[in-house]
């Protein structure tokens, strides 16, 4: 049988592993398809080769496509978000000065608790600081604004400037940025490199929010209903396999071949295993659940977590909220429900939640009654309703 | 009414920025300003106040533009990424030939569309020949593992070079691969074996 190609754009980071992994476990090759993934320089080119149609399906960073419904940055095409691609990931570093002052005051980068972490940056400096991002519609923009906004680190505010992570180590050394907030595996290779010292992962701001997602072309959808139905389950079925611990080490060997992401094995399996490496003295630390693909239902793209991204983007970017009905073509709960009732998968049954209400893992209605949320929490204690 | 368009080009590669910039100045009146160096973009960008942004698509340090564009950004004047809905589908154009731009809200499209078609055009001889080089640079590399699978043959059978090569070609042919991907499912092999 001949596949059918589907091409896809991604940027070679860990949490791209659901798409490299469905095309090379045979995930793909199941659903009758052949992934074409192709790797990207930068975010814009992602976004504008998924745009023009150079490109059927594309790795994205969560807020672009609410971003671009909102008139935010780039085309005019509007793009849909059927899958979550991947659950938190990104870790928060900071420069060796920094580092070097924050261990003068004895702080013990212990890697979890959000508020400390900002009062101990506070303290060592008395201008605003800045942090290098990937891209100005990202997870890793929001958090931080969210993160700063809370704590000590909003009596002088802070600065956010957008490097692309491969130039971050020279930002660094130039002064350019004091700290940064970026996906793996730059976090490590930074730490490698002696240049940087890891704070938080971003999990401690925000305990379970949408990284990546699995974007595509809304009049894409829906012309080619088959074959995004192929896509999303190869991909959710490569999410699955992903989620097993023993699959590790195989997982991280693939990654790190050279036609993806061309670093070491050893790099990708820290991010994978949630054992991370936070310093160039070598201090360890193991976060649970640094990185999910499947558990706890997190390829489901929930309208909460959209609308709480379409409310923070507002805040920073001014424009309007998008309405209930424009979100709902943009963030695709129904397309989720409707390709991806198989086996195997239980998926909840409601769209939307009060974002940072579950403290503990939690059962809730599900199609199949084995659902269990992972915690969800706000480093604050907040909670988001969607409709108060 | 200014006189002339001022066109920035991010390009870190000197012949290639020397190349766009003679193609330009031939095309259009407008004032050409080469930035190379990518850490100072964003303040380079803001001093010179452009009316157009041209860089290669496939440079990462197109995300440092992306900031640019946003209300809160260094520049002064609105700048948009070259967008679609423009109705000679110079966008696509654009796209296609690996070329981005950025351009300020309120620019006349008849004094926008010389320079990208300029643009376009130059853009599409690099790239042609950027995927020229790759596909060379490619052809070397199979080479290289089809002689090593070669020599792997002529060793565990005995059999001499262009024997080898024969029995490479033949199980290429019966399985309906390329003999470089027999050859390197070969090394691959013999690698694992020792």
């Amino acid at each position: 049988m001949k596949e059918v190609k589907v091409s896809v754009a991604y940027m070679p980071l860990v949490d791209a592993a659901p798409l490299i992994i469905a095309e090379e476990m045979g995930f793909a090759q199941t659903e009758g398809i052949a992934l074409d993934l192709v790797a990207a320089p930068s975010w814009s080119s992602v976004r504008d080769m998924l745009a023009f149609g150079r490109v059927d399906a594309a790795h994205m960073l969560s807020p672009v496509p609410i971003a671009l419904a909102m008139g935010l940055g780039g085309a005019a095409t509007s793009l849909s978000t059927v899958s979550v691609l991947s659950v938190n990931g990104n870790v928060i570093g900071v420069g060796k000065p920094l580092e070097e002052k924050l261990r003068a005051n004895g702080f013990a980068f212990d890697f979890a608790n959000a508020k400390a972490a900002a009062s101990a940056l506070a303290e060592v400096c008395d201008r605003p600081l800045t942090f290098g991002v990937p891209f100005p519609f990202s997870m890793h923009v929001e958090l931080l604004r969210y993160w700063a906004a809370g704590t000590a680190l909003n009596n002088t505010g802070i600065a956010i400037r957008t490097v692309p992570p491969p130039l971050m180590a020279s930002a660094l050394a130039a002064g350019e940025v004091d700290a940064f907030c970026v996906g793996e595996p730059w976090g490590s290779v930074s730490v490698d490199a002696g240049v940087a010292a890891l704070l938080l992962p971003a999990k401690a701001i925000w305990n379970f929010s949408p990284e990546k997602v699995l974007a595509v072309r809304t009049d894409w959808a829906e012309t080619e209903p088959d074959l995004l139905g192929r896509l999303m389950r190869a991909v959710w079925k490569a999410g699955r396999w992903l989620a097993k611990p023993e699959v590790r080490a195989s997982a991280s060997d693939l990654l790190s071949r050279k036609a993806y992401l061309d670093v070491s094995a050893e790099l990708i399996d820290r991010a994978l295993s949630g054992q991370l490496m936070i310093s160039s003295r070598g201090d360890h630390r193991r976060v649970d659940g640094f990185l999910e693909f499947h558990r706890g239902a997190a390829t489901f793209p929930w309208i909460s977590q959209a609308r709480w991204i379409s409310e923070r983007l507002q805040k920073t970017h001014g424009g309007t909220v998008l309405d209930e009905s424009t979100l709902r073509r943009v963030v695709r709960p129904d397309l989720h429900r409707q390709h991806l009732s198989i086996p195997g998968h239980d998926m909840p049954g409601a769209s939307a939640k009060v974002e940072g209400s579950i403290l503990a893992p939690t059962a809730v209605a599900s199609a199949a009654g084995k659902l269990v949320l992972q915690p969800d929490g706000f480093f604050d204690g907040q909670v988001f309703d969607p409709y108060p | 009414m200014e006189n002339s368009l001022k066109v920035v080009v991010v390009e870190q590669d000197r012949d290639r920025a020397i190349a766009i910039v003679d193609a330009l100045n031939d095309a259009c009146a407008c004032d050409v300003l080469v930035i190379g160096d990518a850490s100072a973009l964003a303040r380079q960008i803001a001093a010179h106040q452009p009316d157009i942004v041209l860089i290669d698509i496939d440079n990462p340090t197109r995300d440092m533009m992306e900031e640019m564009t946003l209300a809160s950004g260094p520049l002064e004047r609105p700048v948009a990424m070259f967008v679609s809905g423009n109705a000679d589908g110079l966008a696509e154009a654009a796209v296609e030939a690996g070329v981005s731009a950025y351009v300020v809200d309120g620019l006349e499209p008849g004094r926008l569309k010389p320079v990208m078609d300029t643009a376009i055009a130059r853009f599409s001889m690099v790239r042609q020949m950027r995927e020229e080089l790759a596909e060379t640079r490619r052809a070397l590399e199979e080479r290289k593992v089809i002689d090593r699978a070669k020599g792997l043959l002529m060793k565990a059978k005995g059999i001499d070079e262009e024997a080898a090569y024969a029995l490479l070609r033949k199980t290429a042919m019966n399985q309906g691969r390329r003999v470089a991907d027999v050859a390197e499912a070969l090394v691959t092999a013999a690698g694992l074996l020792g």
